[in-house]
């Protein structure tokens, strides 16, 4: 089951969300993380849907949401040179000895402190997913006590002149 | 010209080739209604329930190929349309469901009959929109009939509220329609169509198979040319059936669970299957493993989604099915030049005619009772297989697809993909009001008519001579034979022991009734009733526990058929 990038350009009218994430759920396909938002043309949203599944599975995600009548364009990054990032909070538990390790982390990380209490650290990370997977993992052994992800957003690289 | 919402949907419809629309008031179309009487050339049929209203609507689509039109009103009027939507998105057929919907102001505040219909019916239409603007109001009309008819046909519903109705805006008809979103593609790959060339001119053991989609397509001349040329047997799915005529010799009767034999075995042992618009439903393919094991697929459909959904395909071709067997048929014919295709194919013409010869659809004759199959064969007979014939749904349907001889398109209307029961009977009064002259015939079980029974009066009313030929054997028979045959006999809930006296009730709506209820009967009282100017009920008195043969077991392979 490998792990699906798929980004979708839709006209930005009432339902087409509903259209999207109801096929998901109709068919059985299962979404990751979605995200949406207007793009710089108007009236065209940008979603992209990670997903996971067989190569079977992920023709038919493409096909069905190419039917649907409000899609404009489907492409599946997951074979293509592209950019992914997602960004998360992390709140995880910060007390005395553990400060200086949590921010060595975020150090590593690149990460960014941005809320401290006596106890708890909010954590700003960007990257992609495996990234904050490896965020995740590392910062667990102090004890995560909220987490909110963006769920990713991806972008087609340019093409580079010796390519 | 400024003109009201409900002028708007009117001139609307008339200038989409709207003829006939079937329909329901309530209190949120009224003013559609009120509007109505001004537009004498668009023919208003009343119904006696929004389900016969799509299913009407339904039936006149496939009997004609056009896009069927019907007019709801909001909440329960709407939310009545959804089966018949559902079965006319499951058959990919083209229609155009309007809906009444409470004024705009009131949506969402669980107004009396408010219902979301745009989201109960998302996961069963092709497109559907709420007009909330009425300057968008003649354009979404246009989109919606656009929509329903292009590429792979479906249902299209529009929600309608009554402040937009009563609106008033300048009438601009768009006469061009392009959506960008939306480019179904109609034109076949001409790479793929050489490779199905390559594997025709390969092939010895090929077999055609078609479904609704060359009906759809009026691809059935096109089929039938190929087939003939190329010298290759076909076999038809039940929404395929009057694709090819069943009195040709390379006829090799209906595929599926109740296929014939010789249908099934050929796609068992083909070693190259072309299928036209077909969707391998698994009523078709039996057990996915064990279908066409050894053969090249190539498959033919407009809708790409359609492809590898069910069964893996060696040559995918997206396109219109008329255009692809069209290309196929040029390529052919500049590659192949004269080639005896008898000749090359006569083993495998032989060895498909041997089984059909050895295993016929067959049954048991009876001398104390009628047997289903045999009124089946006494329509054709009486027809000449010129009728148009709906079905509702169950063994009924199985037998008129089985032993009726359908030769032309458009001929046989039911429900295949949704298998609606109460399908039928609503049906062929739309079939009826597009073809006045034409003898309508709905084969129903006893069970089924009972669920849309109350159209007798829309038939009535419009003196359409529509014919119900009831096979009652006062039982659910499919349901029943599943139980005798997989579940020891326990005939749970399916028997239909209480059921109405069909002559006197046809009698009592002003139509004609008729029992039958002897094999000599048969043919003269179903020659009288078929020629009678009125619709007609003829309660056909047949054998209780009979089976539809050959079947394939659910989850079996197709060539594992219990034979009779």
């Amino acid at each position: 089951m490998q792990r699906h990038v798929i980004s979708v350009l839709v006209e930005n009218e009432p339902g087409v969300l509903s259209r999207v994430v109801g096929l998901f759920s109709g068919r059985g396909f299962n979404i990751h993380s979605l995200n949406v938002a207007p793009t710089l043309e108007e009236g065209v949203s940008h979603m992209t849907i990670t997903t996971f599944g067989d190569s079977v599975i992920l023709e038919q995600i493409m096909k069905q949401l190419h039917k649907i009548v409000t899609v404009i364009k489907v492409m599946d990054y997951t074979e293509t040179h592209a950019v992914e990032r997602e960004m998360m909070f992390v709140k995880v538990q910060a007390e005395g000895p553990m400060r200086g390790e949590i921010l060595r982390t975020v150090e590593i990380f690149r990460c960014k402190v941005i809320d401290v209490s006596h106890n708890e650290m909010i954590i700003e990370a960007t990257g992609d997913y495996e990234k904050l997977e490896a965020i995740i993992s590392l910062l667990q052994r102090f004890g995560i006590k909220e987490l909110a992800r963006t769920g990713s957003v991806a972008m087609r690289r340019s093409k580079k002149q010796t390519d | 010209m400024h003109y009201t919402g409900a002028q708007i949907l009117l001139e609307s419809l008339k200038r989409e080739g709207v003829e006939v629309l079937f329909g329901y008031p309530g209190g949120a179309v009224l003013d559609i209604y009120d509007e109505i009487p001004r537009h004498p050339e668009l023919r208003h049929i009343l119904v006696r329930h929004e389900q016969g209203a799509v299913h009407a609507a339904d039936g006149y689509a496939r009997a004609t190929g056009k896009v069927g039109a019907c007019l709801v009103t909001s909440g329960p009027g709407a939310t009545n349309t959804v089966t018949g939507i559902a079965t006319a998105y499951c058959d990919s057929i083209p229609l155009v469901a309007v809906t009444g919907q409470v004024p705009t102001a009131l949506i969402g505040n669980d107004a009396f009959q408010e219902v979301d219909i745009v989201g109960i019916t998302r996961p069963c239409t092709k497109h559907n929109y709420l007009v909330k603007d009425i300057r968008k109001l003649a354009l979404t009309i246009r989109q919606a009939f656009y929509l329903a008819k292009s590429g792979r046909p479906g249902p299209v519903l529009i929600d309608l509220p009554k402040d937009i109705v009563q609106a008033k805006t300048e009438f601009v008809w768009p006469e061009h329609i392009s959506m960008r979103s939306y480019n179904p593609t109609y034109k076949p790959n001409l790479n793929q169509l050489r490779r199905t060339a390559e594997e025709i001119g390969k092939a010895q053991k090929p077999v055609f198979l078609a479904g609704g989609g060359v009906i759809m397509s009026n691809a059935a001349e096109s089929l039938a040319d190929l087939a003939q040329t190329l010298q290759i047997p076909v076999t038809c799915t039940l929404m395929g059936l009057g694709a090819y005529p069943a009195t040709d010799a390379l006829w090799l009767g209906m595929v599926g669970m109740h296929g014939a034999y010789a249908a099934n075995l050929a796609i068992t042992s083909s070693d190259l299957l072309i299928c036209a618009g077909t969707r391998f439903d698994d009523r078709v393919t039996g057990k996915i493993s064990a279908f066409a094991p050894n053969a090249c697929i190539v498959h033919i459909d407009i809708d790409p989604t359609s492809i590898r959904k069910n069964v893996g395909v060696d040559v995918p071709l997206v396109g219109d099915c008329n255009l692809s067997l069209q290309g196929i048929r040029d390529i052919c014919a500049a590659k192949f030049g004269s080639r005896n295709w008898a000749e090359d194919h006569a083993g495998w013409l032989n060895t498909v005619r041997e089984w059909k010869k050895s295993k016929p659809l067959a049954y048991h004759h009876s001398n104390d009772s009628i047997k289903p199959q045999q009124v089946i064969e006494t329509l054709f007979e009486l027809t000449g297989g010129d009728a148009i014939v709906t079905t509702e749904v169950g063994q009924h349907q199985m037998w008129t697809a089985q032993f009726f001889m359908f030769t032309k398109p458009r001929t046989l209307l039911t429900s295949g993909g949704l298998g609606t029961m109460g399908y039928g009977f609503p049906a062929a009064i739309g079939a009826q009001l597009a073809f006045p002259d034409k003898t309508v015939i709905a084969v129903a079980g006893d069970a089924s008519l009972q669920m849309n029974i109350q159209e007798l009066g829309t038939a009535v009313a419009n003196n359409l001579p529509v014919k119900v030929v009831i096979l009652n054997n006062r039982y659910m028979g499919m349901v029943r034979q599943w139980q005798e045959l997989f579940y020891n006999n326990n005939y749970s809930a399916t028997s239909m022991e209480a059921q109405p006296d069909f002559v006197k009730l046809a009698q009592a709506y002003g139509a004609e009734g008729y029992r039958i209820d002897s094999s000599e009967n048969l043919l003269p009282v179903l020659k009288q009733a078929l020629s009678t100017p009125a619709p007609a009920f003829i309660d056909v008195v047949v054998e209780r526990e009979e089976n539809v043969y050959p079947m394939v077991p659910g989850g079996a392979a197709l060539d594992e058929m219990l034979l009779v």
